[in-house]
């Protein structure tokens, strides 16, 4: 300690050994794998918020039905729809990626290739499933 | 029994249950049993909970009705609550890192998933039976 300070540069006041730092998040390029891991915390984090909002809604279709006219305004709103099409995107890429966190835990695709490929199918597959639901309730 | 030999036990028995939390890969294996199980109960449930989301308070009545469709909306949403409190208490130990708010906000978590499950459980048994 004592002979590397001697030795040493002086150093800034607020640093005390010349210690190294590891590159931390700011430093790298944005991969698919990735994003698609802090994603899944994400996901699942609005899921708990959308299973919330569930159990209050069939809370009040059961000890408040004459509320359950607000959740339908919620749902017949711009913001409204956001928050569900925001919650069913969640659920598919938490679902999905899921899935792929499965097969990894049965060995199946952990190498760099197949694991940036099924990460590309699933945020891909997503999106579709996203679109593809809402086109349906949409038209029903 | 030769005294050289300090212990019959397979290797697995002693590190079982010598986990850091003292319980090995309980929480690893509940958070994928849980997850399996959720496949397809929201597989099935995933239309008709977001299509309901628009129905008046008399169409999600006459749907719950249906004993089937009452067991699975009660199974899908115990079994989430158990896998968001599992995914949650990681997070949380990740991110929080005082000692004491971790273990506060830790029990804020169980104690407000098992309200969470309680009260589903009883608005559709109530729904059900209405």
């Amino acid at each position: 300690m004592t002979e590397s300070k001697s030795s040493a540069a002086p150093l800034p006041a607020n640093v005390s050994h010349p210690r190294p730092l590891s590159p931390h998040l700011s430093i790298y390029r944005w991969h698919i794998t990735m994003a698609l891991s802090i994603f899944h915390r994400a996901t699942g984090v609005a899921l708990i918020a959308g299973i919330v909002f569930f159990v209050g809604w069939i809370w009040s279709v059961a000890y408040c039905p004459e509320a359950v006219v607000h959740f339908q305004d919620f749902g017949a709103s711009w913001l409204g729809k956001l928050f569900l099409i925001g919650w069913t995107f969640a659920f598919m890429l938490h679902f999905m990626n899921g899935i792929r966190h499965l097969f990894w835990d049965a060995v199946i695709g952990l190498e760099v290739a197949p694991a940036k490929r099924s990460g590309q199918i699933v945020a891909g597959g997503a999106i579709i499933l996203t679109a593809f639901l809402w086109y349906l309730l949409l038209n029903k | 029994m030769s005294s050289k030999h300090s212990s019959l036990r397979a290797p697995l028995a002693k590190v079982r249950g010598l986990g850091s939390a003292k319980n090995g890969t309980h929480h690893w294996w509940m958070q994928r049993v849980t997850a399996v199980a959720l496949i397809p109960l929201t597989l099935w449930l995933v239309y008709h909970v977001i299509a309901l989301t628009f129905a008046s308070a008399e169409g999600v009545q006459e749907w719950l009705k249906s004993p089937a469709q009452a067991i699975l909306l009660a199974l899908f949403l115990l079994v989430s609550c158990h896998h968001g409190k599992l995914g949650l208490q990681v997070i949380i130990e990740d991110y929080v890192h005082s000692h004491g708010r971790k273990y506060l906000v830790l029990l804020a978590s169980s104690f407000g998933f098992a309200v969470l499950s309680a009260m589903s459980v009883l608005a559709i048994i109530k729904i059900h039976f209405a």
